[in-house]
């Protein structure tokens, strides 16, 4: 599989079976780190005027950790602080991406078939791509010196395989985007 | 009797200090793909590609690079913007 253009902007793929199910794993198994959208935004409207405590620590897993960043280096109650704030909305994002990303292969899970995507549902695969390789490269702990064509006896030469594979289709994605300019 | 208050005078490093902008920082690292940050610098700050290029390649080589300065309250809107797209990034007075 890899992207190409398509008519009025859109990009279009044709994806292997396996492909779909391997990408639809993924995005699952994706939105299940995120959290549940009730999890992190239990009371709306005391959310809505700041009665709810936010998260305050970046979250213990490392791949998370790696989703939600710190937004101040060296300034740890700065940080608590915004994230309180913003952390919600991050989470809710990058749910809403992989949501579409799924949406979009539920079509051609056990089939496979041809993927059309619009410029918005494009831009979700996008992200959604990217925070998969951010998830499995935290996992992996690559640096950029490491091997991705390792031998079949080494235990992550399998995900090593799905991280370059997933590498591959977001140069073949962005290279079918022209960025859009501020919105 | 009491003795005189002291006049809270502000402190000229802090204003000083208060003048300072804010600068939204990317840091390096080893996952983002060099095409996909120029394409989110050129998305989100309307860079023309030579610059988002130039910042990106700043990032690659030395470890960070400032990508827009401005208010607190506009780099924390950076800064979140750049976490969205899965960048690295931090504000810090410059």
């Amino acid at each position: 599989m890899r992207f190409k253009k398509a008519r009025g902007g859109a990009v279009r793929a044709d994806l292997e079976a396996v492909e779909a199910d391997v990408l639809a794993t993924l995005a699952s198994d994706l939105l299940e780190l995120l959290g549940s959208q009730e999890e992190t935004d239990a009371d709306p409207l005391a959310a809505l005027v700041g009665l709810t405590d936010g998260p305050v620590a970046p979250p213990d897993d490392p791949a998370l950790a790696r989703l939600l960043p710190d937004a101040y280096g060296d300034d740890p109650a700065a940080a608590t602080e915004f994230r309180r704030y913003t952390e919600g909305d991050l989470r809710a994002g990058k749910r809403a991406d992989a949501g579409a990303v799924l949406s979009s292969l539920a079509p051609l899970v056990g089939q496979g078939g041809r993927l059309v995507l619009d410029r918005e549902t494009a831009d979700a695969w996008l992200g959604c791509l990217n925070d998969l390789r951010l998830v499995l490269g935290t996992r992996l702990e690559v640096t950029e010196e490491t091997d991705l064509h390792v031998g079949d006896d080494d235990p992550r030469a399998h995900a090593l395989q799905v991280y370059g594979w997933l590498g591959w289709l977001q140069e073949s994605l962005l290279s079918c985007l022209d960025p859009l300019g501020p919105r | 009797m009491t003795a005189p208050a002291e006049l809270d005078l502000p402190d000229l490093d802090d204003a000083i200090d208060e003048d300072r902008p804010w600068v939204a920082i990317v840091w390096n690292d080893p996952v983002n793909l060099m095409s996909y940050v120029t394409h989110v610098l050129m998305e989100l700050f309307g860079y023309p590609r030579s610059h988002a290029e130039k910042l990106m390649l700043d990032v690659h080589h030395k470890g960070r690079a400032a990508v827009s300065s401005g208010t607190r309250e506009q780099m924390e809107h950076d800064v979140a913007r750049l976490h969205a797209k899965g960048l690295w990034a931090t504000l810090q007075q410059d």
